[in-house]
């Protein structure tokens, strides 16, 4: 007598919390084996680039927030960069040292909140409680500077919006004393941990050739072991004066980026840290008043400054006719703009790659073959989030 | 090529009949090509030993709409070797179907998918040309410039009918744009002025 075996359809997410967000994932499985993964996104499309090509540039700046709202400098900084290209400022040096303290922040947060609910996924509760601790300083940091603890709003085509308040480079700069320890609690506890080893090593295994075909940037790609990040390659801003190292995978599984993500973390304190030494007193954004916004007190005393005030918060400045690809290394991957302008005050077409999108295409690749259990390990190292996914 | 005036150069010699245009501005290269010649030259430049582009950026669409040939397709590639971006593009009118690209970058799939979804730009050979960002049973393409940025159609849960319904969209008031460019151009001399300043310039 045969039986009839039919594969069961499995619904993961769109409410689970080890989608992390968002994700409806229909798998398709053969016993425990997945045989197939469809993700499901766009749950979290809320029409960014169209709402940006109706906005000022200074208006649009927000919704970069919006995307990897767990780095939210970071994706403003690939904007501002692509205006200050086309527009062709100079950034002043002080502006370029807060931006760069900004991102490694940016990056810090992102990775402990990565490397922490990866260690939730595979059942290790410890490493959140003591990394949301931490996250939740960097974020005072954030708040302190911008006013806001998540979208911040602080970066502007030809710098910063405002100084950083009294005190708060020599906390900063407490803060880099204090968290090398954490990282090391945090890796006494995961690092050699049986359990999370066994759950992470040889999973999820990209080779050197499908990183490349698949356009895996950031971790995904330094973990199968190709060195390349765009901070070092293609500097912009000052990384190109800052000392750090590129850590790199070997074997491309989930470990290894697990273990990618923790060395990045120190090399961010370390740049964080040699940034505080070099920065100095001087101006946060382009001198240039029809770029940049002048001060309240300017305001009170200039008919020049009224006027600028005025036309920057009603028309906008406005940015000749060009087309530009402008990318940053986010802690996520390469986040990149594709900027149009028309010569008007508003973009023309702002296309925003970013790099959880062909991060989870490659779900079906990764996944197959491997057991159910597995889904959320792999999910959890490629570092989704669904506001930049689904944009 | 270690250098992309030297890349150019060797690009046009190769391509020669396949380039139409070609231009380095913010030290990016900027390609035009024909649209059957998509796949040709995308191989070519994926595999020829001094060009290595194997990474596939993105994908995305420029929409205008008053023009013959409405989109502008753009391919955005990145070579690790020699730390250049390549930005290769075509223009296309809406009905025309193109080649995909997923043979040659399986990361293709979804990029070419959000083009469909947003644009409605139609591809022959994509192996599952479904919608991606937008809502199950959505209808038009919403990055198309002629589509209005409130949308056509709002949901909402109905007590009545104990489900989630979609309707029309009904606003207090509309989306307002406002055109803050000053009408008035200045008065004679100022005009003479500026006249000539451009004409140096």
């Amino acid at each position: 007598m045969t039986k009839k075996i039919k594969n069961l359809n499995l619904n993961f997410g769109p409410q689970h919390p080890a989608a992390h967000g968002v994700l409806r994932l229909i798998l398709e499985l053969d016993g425990e084996v997945v045989e197939k993964a469809d993700p499901h996104i766009g749950l979290l499309h809320r029409g960014t680039e169209k709402l940006i090509e109706n906005k000022t540039y200074m208006q649009a700046v927000p919704y970069f927030d919006r995307l990897d709202y767990v780095a939210p400098m970071n994706q403003e900084h690939a904007f501002a960069l692509a205006i200050e290209k086309i527009l062709k400022i100079d950034v002043p040096i002080r502006a370029q040292y807060i931006r760069v303290i900004f991102c490694e922040i940016g990056r810090i947060l992102s990775h402990i909140l990565n490397v922490t609910t990866q260690a939730l996924d595979v059942g290790a509760l410890t490493p959140s409680l003591w990394g949301f601790e931490e996250r939740e300083t960097l974020m005072t940091f954030y708040e302190r500077a911008s006013g806001s603890r998540l979208h911040a709003n602080y970066f502007r085509a030809g710098g910063v919006h405002q100084d950083l308040p009294a005190g708060l480079e020599e906390d900063i700069g407490k803060f880099c004393e204090t968290f090398p320890k954490i990282i090391n609690d945090l890796e006494n506890l995961l690092t050699d941990n049986r359990i999370f080893k066994q759950r992470n090593v040889d999973i999820g295994l990209v080779t050197k050739e499908d990183a490349l075909d698949y356009s895996f940037t950031g971790v995904m790609i330094r973990g199968s072991g190709i060195p390349w990040d765009l901070r070092k390659s293609q500097p912009y801003d000052c990384y190109e004066q800052l000392d750090f190292k590129v850590p790199v995978g070997k074997n491309g599984d989930c470990y290894d980026r697990y273990l990618c993500r923790i060395e990045e973390m120190k090399e961010s304190v370390s740049i964080i840290k040699q940034c505080l030494s070099k920065i100095e007193k001087g101006p946060i954004k382009s001198l240039d008043g029809k770029i940049s916004p002048p001060s309240k007190k300017e305001i009170k005393q200039s008919m020049e400054a009224l006027i600028h005030h005025f036309k920057l918060f009603t028309e906008g400045f406005r940015v000749p006719k060009d087309e530009i690809y402008t990318a940053v290394e986010a802690p996520k991957g390469e986040f990149g703009v594709y900027l149009i302008s028309d010569g008007s005050s508003k973009p023309y077409k702002c296309k925003i790659r970013a790099p959880g999108f062909s991060h989870l295409q490659s779900m079906d690749y990764l996944i197959k073959g491997h057991m159910l259990a597995d889904v959320p390990a792999v999910l959890g190292s490629l570092d989704i989030v669904f506001g930049e996914v689904d944009r | 090529m270690n250098n992309l005036i030297d890349l150019e150069k060797k690009i046009n010699s190769e391509l020669t009949t396949k380039i139409n245009k070609s231009e380095i501005k913010h030290n990016q290269l900027y390609l035009e090509i024909d649209k059957d010649d998509l796949v040709e030259v995308t191989l070519f430049l994926k595999t020829d030993k001094d060009s290595k582009f194997r990474q596939l950026i993105d994908i995305t669409v420029v929409d205008y709409p008053e023009k013959n040939q409405r989109f502008k397709m753009v391919y955005l590639f990145l070579s690790h070797e020699f730390n250049q971006r390549i930005i290769l593009y075509y223009f296309m009118n809406e009905k025309e179907l193109i080649n995909s690209l997923t043979s040659i970058f399986p990361s293709a799939n979804w990029m070419e998918r959000e083009v469909f979804d947003m644009y409605g730009v139609n591809f022959k050979d994509h192996p599952d040309l479904r919608r991606i960002l937008t809502d199950y049973g959505f209808k038009g393409h919403p990055l198309r410039k002629d589509f209005p940025l409130t949308g056509h159609t709002e949901v909402r849960y109905s007590e009545d009918e104990k489900k989630v319904i979609s309707e029309p969209v009904k606003l207090e008031q509309n989306y307002r744009i406002f055109d803050y460019e000053s009408p008035w151009e200045g008065t004679d001399y100022i005009k003479k002025q500026t006249g000539n300043n451009d004409q140096k310039n």
